[in-house]
């Protein structure tokens, strides 16, 4: 079926902010279908709040609005660009349920806009939970006992009839959100009363368990004639009972034979057609792991996580060939894009084996529970690509940057054999490495399959690196084992053994761990002996078609495929890995672009990356693209082969900033600013030389390597104090210390992790935070624009809201920014981007920190000012001056609208995760507001992130001494919008005193109703609780924010954040201003 | 012990021996199915072939005995890249080791099986040896590799003797009795029949067309088999005489292509045929597109075929080649792919139901 001609001008409808449980896959599913729709000539307006995406680039879509994912804005802007249909499915859960509430309401009928691609019956049949089981029951397909419950007696009750332990989902909710096992009566209370809460629509499916039943996902696209298709298959290394994102996954699936897999695949298909889904579709299946009863989990009727990681993993291009179903083709009318020759309606073959880890936040949220439940807690995922299963998960645990390269990685081996047992109970993202300890303490296959469900087949592929592992220690190298030397028993690491070795991806720092040889012997050895990883294509069809698509992976064996190219120019651009706080999609935004520019400029581009999620591992980004692991080994091995002119690092952040040293050693020159200049960045030494040269302020401070030292430092400094490891990213380990006893627990908390690299202490200066990106060509400078953080020093920048043009500081002191620079700049020869953080006290300017690379603003002063600095940092890396590319040097005009960022954060999937803001970093996306006025963008950007007040008019103030003065003014302007305040003892006598009317609550340790049933009276709308100085100590704090969380009430840590809420809120209003980014 | 796969372009590949110890000379091809490789060993169509599994993790689930499609094993060798030495399913019997070592199958493990399948994609299939002799004398091999011919397979595959297999009793209505020739038929074509209510007699390939009319069967079912079709002229001279009576037939890839020859169409080998489980193939009549098992190295020439005989009913969306016919006139009608799948999508499992509905003669009604 061919086009339909009635499709010209499509809305299409992001996913908004990152947040756990819908990431960076949604980028790249947008961008892939908007160029799918530009391709066949259709028009597209895309709206997405969040700027740090690839999709809302104007080369993408015609029309790009940057605005609050809401219906009443969507509304404002089909009103506007009248579009005559929309397409919901490929923004995730948050997209799909914006559309729904667009078709439920009318909205889109009474506008002759259509639903594109599934339409809302369908959505409805697959979302509702009654609706879905009773559509599962009339097509036979079975679903686990259950009934869908919208109260906690009802639930209470089904639960009788079907007993413990029973699995909780809200429906329509993100990555799980709210959802859990219960084994009680208390925690099916607990759980469903939240769960009732975040539901939008107040239903919870309460569940029969089915935990340890094998988890199977398939991935299916279906057409508007009804032809059906498996892209894959993937199978969940943990069972049922861990949510699918947190999960080790499989693909294909390895334990299933051919019985199992047909009878699911075939299930699958049967769904999709009684759904009547067109475009793509995510099917999650519970199998008996001993007999063929299977259960339908759920339906996600979109492009999902699972999708994009079906199409990295086959080379199936899903969100493309969904956007061409949606406007009208058939899988049979679309071309296989890898093949070229080959058509979309085929199932892809692979001949490899995937492997999936979740990045899980806990070196973030070292107080949060690392427990794995049904709740998606993992911000990124990282993927790996070999002909075995060991050498996929060795090179995926590698790809993850956790201080983590074989499964010894994490030390059990003081755990007995009972503590072992015990152990393996906990379901955490350290349980294969305990399964690993397990079997090298001798616990038998079947013991570890019956405590953890993981199937033996897997048990024993953990057992084969295990075994590799005692094979290599103590090995001599051959000529040594003939001396006889007797410290190796006569152990050799015979070629023989090392080729072994490398085929299970043991990467060579771990060999020589585990033998004692140095690592660069090792190297030399297998570099004498032709130990060389050679690469494999992805190609869709296991060699059975030509392919032309260069999307390689790594193995030890065999013959290379990689095609040799020779062109003039070859460069490397290094991505950015896992998407994890601190360091986000924006990375990959700044790689994407990077890479593009290359291109333009007649380079050869190779990307090398593991991150599934991200646009910058699509298959046409790049002219080349390496699956593999980021560190030192995996990329010599590529540059040994491809021989790039040059690579640039300063782009995919820290992960790449990391290699600089190694690509030298290597012989690769690094493009634009010299590593020497970024390590005089980063080294307190240098880096105050050349403050002192440029005579640039900054606050003073030391660098230590011990608590003494650091004691030392503060105490001449005089407390408080900043502690902070260099070389890290969003602030990891940065405290505010106040005293001695904080010194010593930070510096406790630092050194657990391997330190390499010195410790800052520097004196904390409270000031206004301003941050400029930057790019240099060594001479002149371009700064599109200042940006000024609302919340004062001390939260980190990543939390702060940042407002751009820069609002509230001098001339004086724009003008000292843009001199500070340049100056600084210049000194540190940067060729491209830099980023500065600075501090401003009156009209005093000081430096915090410099990056001599792209930061997190990036996109986000790119998209809001109109000038591309990635694709300008890169001309001038290969040798363009400002000028030459049509820029007058310095600061920009300043825009005459403003546009404000956001922070957004996860914590109510993180349990037990501190979200008092600090200097280190906690968000995991962002979203802007922007408008003709400063008021009107604070509202939109506090809309955007989702705090949509008020509703209640009910709120609870509970702060710290130093904040009572602000408090005071705060809750006047919240009592004059009508709100009714709720504070603790002092709070409410320092308000009252003040002359705001507060109604005192108790504490938590006080008798009822405690502040505590307040917030869980679900009559609150916002809680502002400042914790007390340094680190909080406070169980009650602590508390009182976790439950305003998890029970889904907005809570504020920050006056300043606090101010600009009851700001944004004053100036609330219904009719927005758009302002369409892409003819900015 | 060290094995060696050379092919008849000279090319070698060393690995590791598995199975049964036994030289082979035999015709490489590769299948890209990523499970059933239990059905694809015991499916006779690869009799007089070695079976490269593209799919790099084999064995993983053991063997299930059931979920065999023929008493035994068929291909000459079996070449993997890693064979997993763990066997977990819940219904094992065996490990594949031991499978292959009971049903004396030589093979190779350890190789690059897709560089292998990349020769074979650019080359086309040819015939190799696998064998453990170190000491192979390549020069010698070469010319022995380029004789050897699959010949007449279909011989050794076929039921010796004629028997029956009851149907499932599904409707009232009475059983309908299918005579299936057995080229080298999968259990699951009479299964699938059976399963439908159909009681399946089973006669061997080279049974007179006379004996089959005389036993008068409610229809004909031509099973899938090994081998070059044009190798059958006894079988095809035969299926003519089928062809020529009113009995309502439905054949499966080698019995499909016997029938084209029956009519006086061509078939042509391959350059490395199909052998999956993820071929689309489309449904001229309907245009819908459905995702097959395949295992064929011949397919039917349809350039030649006059509609006055039969007219293309399936076509393979990659490629274009002839999927199946519709014989103009008459209730036959004939697919070069498996409905009865095992390994593969169970997608064409409809086409078992529209033969018997051409049984009950509503086929014609709608026509």
């Amino acid at each position: 079926m061919p086009k339909n001609p009635n499709v010209k001008r499509v809305m299409v409808i992001g996913s908004g902010p990152i947040v756990i449980g819908q990431a960076a896959e949604f980028d790249y599913a947008g961008t892939q279908a908007c160029r799918s729709l530009k391709e066949e000539g259709v028009e597209v307006i895309l709206v997405n709040s969040n700027p740090a995406t690839i999709m809302t680039d104007k080369n993408i879509a015609d029309k790009v609005y940057i605005e609050p994912l809401t219906a009443r804005v969507l509304e404002q802007i089909i009103e506007k660009e009248k579009p005559d249909s929309i397409l919901p499915t490929l923004g995730g859960q948050a997209g799909l349920n914006l559309g729904m509430e667009l078709e439920e309401s009318g909205f889109l009928a009474s506008h002759n806009v259509k639903l594109l691609g599934t339409t809302a019956k369908t959505i409805k049949k697959a979302e509702d939970r009654q609706e879905f089981k009773d559509t599962m029951e009339k097509i036979g397909e079975p679903c686990a006992a259950s009934q869908v419950v919208e109260s906690v007696e009802d639930g209470v009750a089904f639960v009788r009839t079907i007993g413990y332990p029973v699995v909780l989902r809200p429906a329509y909710t993100l990555g799980g959100s709210g959802g859990g096992i219960a084994h009680n009566q208390a925690e099916l209370e607990s759980i469903l009363e939240n769960g009732l809460r975040l539901s939008r629509v107040g239903q919870v499916l309460v569940e029969r368990c089915i935990a340890g039943w094998k988890e199977i996902e398939y991935e299916v696209m279906r057409d508007c004639a009804g032809n059906c298709i498996t892209v894959c298959n993937m199978e969940n290394i943990d069972p049922v009972g861990v949510h699918t994102g947190d999960s080790i996954v499989v693909a294909p699936s390895q334990t299933l034979g051919d019985k199992e897999y047909q009878m699911l695949r075939s299930a699958a298909l049967n769904i999709i057609n009684e759904l009547e889904i067109t475009g793509g579709c995510n099917v999650q299946f519970a199998l008996h792991p001993s007999s063929f009863e299977y259960c339908v989990i759920e339906v996600n009727p979109r492009v999902s996580r699972s999708s994009a990681l079906a199409s990295k993993a086959t080379g199936y291009p899903i969100a493309k060939v969904a956007a061409k179903i949606a406007l009208g083709y058939t899988l049979d009318e679309i071309k296989n894009a890898i093949t070229g020759k080959t058509y979309a309606s085929f199932e892809p073959a692979l001949d490899y084996c995937v492997v999936k880890l979740p990045r899980l936040p806990f070196d973030k949220f070292i107080t949060a529970k690392r427990t794995l439940t049904t709740q998606m807690k993992a911000t990124g995922e990282v993927m790996s690509i070999c002909s075995s299963f060991e050498g996929a998960l060795m090179k995926a645990i590698r790809s993850l940057e956790q201080h983590v390269d074989c499964l010894l990685s994490y030390d059990f081996s003081d755990l007995s054999r009972e503590e072992l047992l015990e152990r393996l109970k906990k379901v955490d993202d350290q349980r294969i490495y305990v399964i690993a300890e397990a079997l090298r303490k001798g616990i038998d296959y079947e013991t570890i399959h019956e405590i953890t469900m993981i199937d033996c087949w897997f048990i024993d592929k953990i057992a084969v690196l295990v075994e590799m592992e005692n094979a290599l220690k103590g090995c001599a190298l051959p000529e040594d084992a003939c001396l006889g030397q007797q410290t190796h028993n006569g152990k050799e690491l015979s070629i023989e053994l090392l080729k072994e070795a490398k085929r299970l991806e043991f990467p060579d720092n771990v060999i020589a761990r585990l033998t004692g040889i140095p690592e660069e012997t090792i190297k030399k050895l297998r570099y004498d002996n032709g130990i060389v990883a050679v690469y494999k294509m992805v190609d869709t069809c296991a060699a059975e078609f030509e392919a032309s698509t260069p999307y390689y992976y790594s193995v030890y064996g065999g013959e290379n495929e990689a095609a040799l190219t020779n062109p003039p120019k070859k460069v490397l651009v290094l991505g950015s890995g896992p998407i994890r706080i601190g360091q986000g999609i924006e990375f990959d935004y700044c790689s994407v672009h990077a890479t593009w520019a290359f291109a333009k400029a007649g380079y050869e581009t190779i990307i090398i990356n593991n991150n599934p999620e991200t646009v910058s591992t699509d298959f046409d980004i790049a002219d080349k693209l390496y699956f593999e692991p980021l560190t030192p080994e995996d990329v010599e091995s590529i540059v040994r082969l491809e021989k790039p002119d040059g690579a640039v690092v300063q782009f995919g952040g820290q992960t790449a900033i990391k290699l600089t040293e190694s690509l030298m050693k290597m012989g690769v020159p690094i493009l634009g600013t010299k590593a020497e200049d970024v390590d005089a960045a980063e080294d307190r030494e240098l880096f105050d030389k050349i403050l002192e040269q440029t005579q640039i302020p900054r606050a003073a401070g030391g660098t230590v390597y011990t608590a003494q030292e650091a004691k030392e430092v503060a105490n001449r400094l005089g407390y408080p104090v900043l502690v902070r490891p260099s070389y890290v990213l969003g602030g990891q380990g940065m405290q505010i210390a106040i005293s001695d006893e904080e010194i010593e627990e930070f510096m406790n908390i630092i050194n657990r992790i391997a330190q390499d690299h010195p410790i800052l202490v520097d004196k904390y200066l409270q000031g206004k935070e301003i941050e400029v990106d930057a790019v240099c060509d060594g001479e002149d400078i371009l700064i599109p624009g200042i940006m000024e953080h609302i919340e004062r020093t001390g939260v980190h920048s990543g939390d702060s809201i940042s407002v751009y043009p820069a609002n509230t500081i001098s001339d004086t002191v724009k003008e000292k920014i843009g001199e500070y620079t340049r100056r600084l700049a210049r000194a540190l020869h940067v060729k491209g981007l830099i980023n500065i953080q600075f501090i401003a006290i009156g009209e005093d300017v000081y430096v915090i920190e410099v990056n001599p690379r792209s930061s997190r603003t990036v996109p986000y002063i790119s998209k809001v000012t109109g000038i591309p600095i990635v694709d300008l940092a890169t001309e001038v890396i290969l040798g363009k001056t400002i000028r030459e590319l049509g820029y007058e040097p310095g600061l920009q005009p300043q825009a005459d609208y403003f546009a404000i960022k956001m922070p957004v954060f996860s914590f109510e999937k993180i349990r037990g995760a501190e979200i008092s803001l600090g200097p280190e970093m906690k968000s995991t996306g962002e979203c802007l507001g922007i408008a003709k006025t400063f008021n009107e963008a604070l509202y939109k950007a506090f809309l955007g992130a989702g705090v949509d007040l008020p509703r209640h008019k009910q709120m609870i103030i509970t702060v710290k001494d130093a904040d009572k003065g602000e408090a005071v003014e705060i809750g006047r302007r919240f009592e004059k919008l009508g709100y009714t305040i709720y504070a603790t003892r002092s709070t409410a006598a320092a308000l009252r005193e003040a002359g705001v009317r507060a109604r005192k609550v108790n504490k938590i340790s006080q008798e009822s109703p405690t502040v505590m049933d307040l917030i869980l009276g679900h009559r609150i709308d916002l809680v502002i609780d400042t914790p007390t100085q340094g680190r909080d100590k406070s169980r009650d704090g602590f508390l009182i924010r976790r439950t305003a969380i998890e029970t889904g009430v907005n809570c504020i840590t920050a006056m300043d954040t606090a101010r600009a809420l009851v700001t944004s809120l004053e100036n609330a209003q219904d009719q927005f201003t758009l302002i369409d980014i892409a003819s900015l | 012990m060290k094995a060696f796969l050379i092919l008849e372009d000279g090319t070698v590949f060393s690995g590791t021996h598995i199975g049964f110890e036994r030289e082979v000379i035999s015709e490489i091809v590769f299948n890209t199915s990523m499970a059933g490789y239990l059905e694809v060993l015991t499916d006779p169509s690869y009799a007089g072939q070695a079976v490269c599994m593209t799919y790099p993790l084999i064995g993983n689930y053991g063997v299930c005995r059931e979920d065999m499609e023929s008493k035994r094993a068929w291909p000459d060798g079996f070449i993997v890249r890693e064979l997993s030495r763990m066997a977990s399913n819940f219904r094992k019997d065996i490990t594949i080791q031991e499978f292959l070592t009971e049903q004396k199958i030589p093979g190779i493990a350890g190789i690059d099986t897709r560089a292998l399948t990349k020769i074979l994609r650019k080359k086309g299939t040819m015939n190799g040896m696998i064998t453990t002799d170190e000491a192979f004398d390549l020069a010698a091999i070469l010319p022995r590799l380029k004789e050897y011919t699959t010949g007449k397979v279909v011989e050794k595959v076929t039921c010796s003797q004629k028997y029956e297999i009851e149907g499932q009793k599904c409707s009232e209505v009475r059983k309908k009795r299918v005579a299936l020739l057995d080229f080298g038929a999968k259990d699951n074509i009479a299964a699938s029949l059976a399963r439908r209510g159909c009681d399946v007699w089973v006669y061997p390939a080279c049974t007179g067309a006379e004996e089959i009319i005389a036993d008068e069967p409610d229809g004909i079912m031509l099973s899938n088999g090994p081998g070059d079709p044009k190798e059958c002229t006894q079988i095809i001279a035969e299926l003519k005489k089928l062809y020529d009576t009113d009995i309502p037939i439905f054949a499966i890839c080698l019995g499909h292509q016997l029938m084209a020859l029956a009519v006086g169409a061509d078939t042509f080998k391959m350059k490395y045929g199909h052998r999956g489980g993820n071929h689309p193939v489309k449904d001229l009549k309907t245009g819908r597109v459905y995702i097959s098992s395949q295992n064929h190295g011949y397919v039917v020439d349809t350039q030649n075929l006059s509609p006055q005989i039969a007219v293309p009913a399936f076509i393979n969306v990659n490629d274009g080649t002839n999927e199946g016919l519709s014989y103009t006139g008459k209730n036959i009608f004939t697919v070069q792919f498996h409905p009865e799948a095992c390994p593969g999508p169970l997608d064409s499992g409809y086409l078992f139901d529209r033969f018997i509905e051409m049984m009950e003669g509503k086929e014609e009604e709608n026509a």
